[in-house]
C-alpha cells in the first residue's frame, strides 16, 4: 500500500504514512514536498489555552483584571469576551439597553473576527530601522512592511489580509501572534530586511538593535540649529548638529547669519542642500544621529586654512543631544577633543531635556464592515449608513475609535486605551477584536434591530459571569453625547 | 517511550493538559487538593502506556468489529471494541470510531478509582468521559465549528442523569466522516459509547449522489486510515433548506432509534443553520438541551467539535 509519495512519520508509535501536503493523525507533523516537518512546535494547545484565557474574559476570567468596581452607577459593558456571531445570522451575544439622559440606549456588544486587520506601528526613533518598503519579519515570517518615516519617527505596517491568509500557514500564524501580541500590549520582536531589530511595545519605548531609545530628536539637525543658536552664541565658534536627514551647521545656517556669527572655513561632507543645511553627510545607520557613524569628525573634511583659526572651538552635537563632542583647533588647525566646557553642557542638556520621551504607538485597524453587521441587524447596509450619519458610535473595548470615510466601517483604535487582553483570536487565523455599536433604542428599531434580543442593563449587572472594569480617565464615557471620534 | 508524553498545568493551575503523539486531554478533577492530586498523580501515571499499547494493536483496532471476536488486551482497546460491537452488524464500523472516548474513559476512571472526587472530567479533542458525585452538575456548550467560538446549544448535566460521555462529530473535524453534519453531539453513559455513536449517526446525516458535495477515497488522503476506499466527504457547497433537512432527518431517524435501544440518551445534531434535537426516549419534550445562552469556546482547532464547561 505504501504511496511513492508519502512518507512514513516516526515522531510517534503510531507512526503515520502521510501523503504530500497533508498532516499526520496529531496535525503535528506534516509532509511538505517529501520532507517530514513540524508545522506548529506546541502551538495546538497553547492555541486553546490563549483562546480559552482571551476570548472569554468577561465571563469567565479572574486573574488579568485590575478587578475594580466602577464608581458611580454607570455601566457600560463591553465586547470582550462576549463572544462572536459567527456564523452571523445570530444576533450579537449581547444586546443590552441602559437609559442616558431619559432616551434608551443600546448597545451591540459582539466580538468580531476580523480577517482584515491589521496594526499601524509608530516607532519614535531617528536611528534607521530599515528602507522604505522593506519586508518586516517576525521568526523570520514576513508580516509586514516599513512605510514612511515621519517626524521624529518611523512607520511600520503590520498584518493585513495577504500576510494573514495570502501566505503560508506558518506566515498567518506568526502574522497573527504577533498582531496578537502588539494588540495585547506585550512585546514583540521584529526585524527588518537590510535594518535593524528592533523591539516594540505599545506604550513602551522602542529598543532598536538593542539599545533603548530614550528620547525622540527636539528636530532636525537645520531646526535644532534654529532653536538653541542664541543659546550658542559666543560661547562656542561653530556647531554642527549631525543629523542622517539633515545635517545643520551654525557658521552658515541663517540663524547664525543673523547673530553675525563668523565664517569659520569648516568643510563638510554630504551634499550641501542650502545655506547650512546638508543631505546624506554619512550613511543612515544606529549611531550618532540616526547615521551610521561613531567619530563625528568622519563626516568633516579638514578646514579652509584661510578661514579657520588655532584654537577654534567646534562643538559636535546629536539632535537628540545624546550623543556630543567638544574640540579645538590645533595649530595645525586639526581637531583635538577636550572636555565640554560647563555652559555648552548646559545647551546639551536643554537639547535632551526637549526631547519628548521616545513611544512606540500601537494603532489596530480593522474591518467591521462585513458580515459582522449582520449580528447587529437584519438589514447590514443600515448600520453602515448609521454610522456613516454619526447616529451610532462606534467603540472598541470602551476606547474611541477613529472611523475612516469613505465605504465599509473601518477604523483605527489605540490600543493602549483599550482595556488588557482585550483581544484574542481564531486560528483562520484572524483577530477577535472587540466592537461595540451604541445607538438610540428608536434607531435600533429603525435600522432593523434585534429587538427581541434586548436585554437592559440590570439583567447584566445581576449576572454573576459579568466583570467589572474601570473606566479609562483618557477615555471618553461612550455613552456621552459628543463625535464619534 | 515514556519520555516523549508531556504532562503540565495549563497557564491556570488548575487544568492538566497531557499529550502523548495525536492524542490530547485536558483534565479537570475537583474535590479536595490531596484528592485532586492524587487523581492526577494516577492519570499521569496510566497516561503515558496509553499510546504504546494502543499502537501495539493498532492493525486489529483496524478491522471491522464485529460480534465474538477476541477482545483486544489493553483496557482503552477493550473500551473501543466494546463500544463498537453493537454496530458491528448493521455498517462498517471499526473500534477506531471510538478511540478517543475510550482514552477519556480510561484516564477519567483511573482518577475516581484512585481519589474521592466531586466531579471531574477528561476531554480528548471534545470527546469527553465525565464524573459526577450525587448533587453535582457540569454545563456544557456544543460548538458547530471548532475554530470559530460560536454554540449551538448548552446542555446541563446532573448527576441524576444517566450521562458520563459526551461526544461530537463532523466532517470537519479531525477524523473523516461518512456524512456531511457539521457536527453531531451525543451524550451517552460513556465517552466511548458516545464517540461510536456520533460517528455512525454523522455519517447518517447524508444526501446520497448530491453533485456539491465532494468526496473522495480515504485512502488517498490517508493511506492508512481504517475507512480504507471509502468515499469520505471533504466538502459541502450550497444545499436548498429542503436538503438540508432531509439530510437532518436521515440521521435523526438513527439517533432516534439509537436512543430507544439505549445506546444514546440525547443527541443534537447540527447542518448549516439547522438543529435536530433527539431527547431521550423517557423525557422527550422535557428538554435537557436549551436554547444557546452561553459563550463557549473550543478546546483547540482540530477537535472533532469541542465542549467546554462553566
Amino acid at each position: 500500500m505504501p504511496d511513492d509519495d508519502a512518507i512514513r512519520c516516526d515522531a510517534c508509535p503510531v507512526l503515520c504514512y502521510i501523503k504530500p501536503g497533508r498532516t499526520g493523525a496529531c496535525d503535528r507533523y506534516g509532509n511538505h514536498d517529501g520532507q517530514l516537518v513540524r508545522l506548529d512546535p506546541h502551538i495546538v494547545l497553547d492555541r486553546a489555552v490563549s483562546r480559552g484565557d482571551s476570548v472569554v474574559p468577561f465571563l469567565d476570567r479572574d486573574r488579568e483584571w485590575d478587578g475594580k468596581l466602577v464608581s458611580g452607577p454607570e455601566n457600560f459593558v463591553t465586547a470582550i469576551g462576549a463572544g462572536t456571531t459567527y456564523p452571523d445570522y445570530k444576533p450579537a451575544p449581547f444586546i443590552i439597553s441602559s437609559e442616558v439622559q431619559g432616551v434608551d440606549m443600546v448597545t451591540v456588544v459582539t466580538e468580531g473576527i476580523f480577517s482584515y486587520c491589521g496594526v499601524k506601528v509608530k516607532i519614535d526613533t531617528d536611528r534607521h530601522l530599515g528602507p522604505e518598503t522593506n519586508t518586516v519579519r517576525a521568526q523570520g515570517e514576513p508580516i509586514g512592511h516599513v512605510t514612511t518615516s515621519e517626524y521624529g519617527s518611523q512607520m511600520l505596517s503590520l498584518g493585513g489580509v495577504r500576510h494573514l491568509t495570502g501566505g503560508s500557514r506558518k506566515e498567518g500564524t506568526v502574522t497573527c501572534d504577533t498582531l496578537l501580541n502588539l494588540c495585547n500590549g506585550k512585546a514583540a520582536e521584529l526585524t527588518i530586511d537590510e535594518g535593524a531589530t528592533v523591539i516594540v511595545q505599545a506604550g513602551r519605548a522602542p529598543v532598536v538593535g538593542g539599545v533603548q531609545e530614550e528620547r525622540m530628536r527636539v528636530g532636525c539637525g537645520s531646526a535644532t540649529i534654529g532653536m538653541f543658536a542664541k543659546q550658542w552664541f559666543n560661547k562656542v565658534d561653530e556647531v554642527v548638529v549631525v543629523d542622517d536627514h539633515i545635517t545643520g551647521v551654525l557658521s552658515e545656517h541663517q540663524a547664525g547669519k543673523l547673530l553675525g556669527v563668523p565664517e569659520t572655513g569648516i568643510k563638510m561632507k554630504g551634499r550641501r542642500s542650502t545655506a547650512g543645511r546638508y543631505f546624506q553627510v554619512a550613511e543612515p545607520g544606529t549611531a550618532w544621529g540616526g547615521t551610521n557613524i561613531q567619530d563625528p569628525l568622519s563626516i568633516l573634511k579638514n578646514f579652509n586654512p584661510k578661514k579657520a583659526w588655532p584654537g577654534l572651538r567646534l562643538l559636535m552635537v546629536s539632535t537628540t543631544g545624546e550623543h556630543y563632542a567638544y574640540f579645538e583647533l590645533d595649530e595645525t588647525l586639526k581637531p583635538r577633543e577636550k572636555e565640554l566646557p560647563a555652559p555648552l553642557s548646559e545647551s546639551v542638556a536643554r537639547i535632551k531635556e526637549n526631547c519628548e520621551p521616545a513611544l512606540c504607538t500601537v494603532l489596530f485597524m480593522g474591518g467591521a464592515g462585513g458580515s459582522l453587521r449582520a449580528g447587529v441587524t437584519e438589514n447590514p447596509v443600515r448600520l453602515t449608513h448609521s454610522v456613516r450619519d454619526a447616529f451610532t458610535r462606534i467603540t472598541c473595548g470602551g476606547a474611541p475609535v477613529y472611523v475612516w470615510p469613505g465605504g465599509g466601517i473601518t477604523f483605527m483604535v489605540d490600543v493602549t486605551r483599550m482595556p488588557e487582553n482585550a483581544f484574542g483570536y481564531v486560528p483562520t487565523p484572524a483577530l477577535v477584536a472587540p466592537i461595540e455599536f451604541t445607538l438610540k433604542l428608536t434607531d435600533y428599531a429603525a435600522l432593523g434591530g434585534y429587538m427581541d434580543h434586548v436585554r437592559s442593563l440590570d439583567t447584566i449587572m445581576s449576572d454573576q459571569r459579568r466583570h467589572h472594569l474601570s473606566a479609562r480617565e483618557n477615555n471618553p464615557w461612550p455613552l456621552s453625547s459628543g463625535s464619534n471620534k | 517511550m515514556r519520555e516523549r508524553a508531556q504532562i503540565s498545568f495549563l497557564p491556570d493551575g488548575r487544568r492538566l493538559h497531557m499529550h502523548d503523539g495525536p492524542i490530547d486531554l485536558i483534565v479537570e478533577a475537583f474535590g479536595a487538593k490531596s484528592e485532586i492530586g492524587a487523581a492526577y498523580h494516577a492519570a499521569s501515571r496510566r497516561f503515558v502506556d496509553v499510546l504504546d499499547e494502543l499502537c501495539g494493536e493498532l492493525s486489529l483496532l483496524r478491522q471491522q468489529a464485529q460480534k465474538g471476536r477476541r477482545l483486544p488486551s489493553g483496557g482503552v482497546a477493550r473500551r473501543m471494541a466494546l463500544a463498537v460491537t453493537p454496530y458491528a452488524k448493521r455498517t462498517f464500523i471499526t473500534p477506531m470510531a471510538a478511540v478517543a472516548g475510550a482514552v477519556a474513559e480510561e484516564i477519567l476512571e483511573t482518577m475516581t478509582s484512585a481519589a474521592q472526587l466531586s466531579k471531574a472530567y477528561v476531554n480528548d479533542g471534545g470527546d469527553i468521559a465525565l464524573h459526577l458525585a450525587l448533587g453535582e452538575q457540569f454545563v456544557i456548550g456544543m460548538v458547530e465549528r471548532p475554530e470559530r467560538p460560536s454554540l449551538f446549544g448548552t446542555a446541563t448535566l446532573d448527576s441524576t442523569q444517566p450521562v458520563r460521555g459526551i461526544a461530537t462529530s463532523g466532517w470537519r473535524g479531525r477524523s473523516f466522516s461518512l456524512g456531511i453534519a457539521d457536527a453531531v453531539t451525543v451524550l451517552a453513559e460513556g465517552a466511548a459509547l458516545a464517540d461510536a455513536a456520533a460517528t455512525i449517526i454523522a455519517n447518517a446525516v447524508d444526501l446520497a449522489g448530491h453533485s456539491n458535495i465532494i468526496r473522495v477515497p480515504a485512502s488517498g488522503l490517508d493511506p492508512d486510515s481504517d475507512l480504507g476506499d471509502r468515499l469520505v466527504t471533504q466538502h459541502v457547497g450550497a444545499l436548498s433548506d429542503e436538503e438540508v433537512s432531509s439530510a437532518l432527518d436521515a440521521g435523526r431517524v438513527v439517533a432516534e432509534s439509537l436512543a430507544c435501544e439505549g445506546l444514546i440518551h440525547s443527541a443534537a445534531l447540527h447542518l448549516r443553520r439547522e438543529t435536530r434535537i433527539v431527547y431521550p426516549a423517557h423525557e422527550r419534550l422535557s428538554g435537557v438541551v436549551q436554547e444557546p445562552h452561553q459563550v463557549v469556546i473550543p478546546r483547540d482547532e482540530r477537535g472533532e467539535g469541542s465542549a467546554v464547561f462553566s
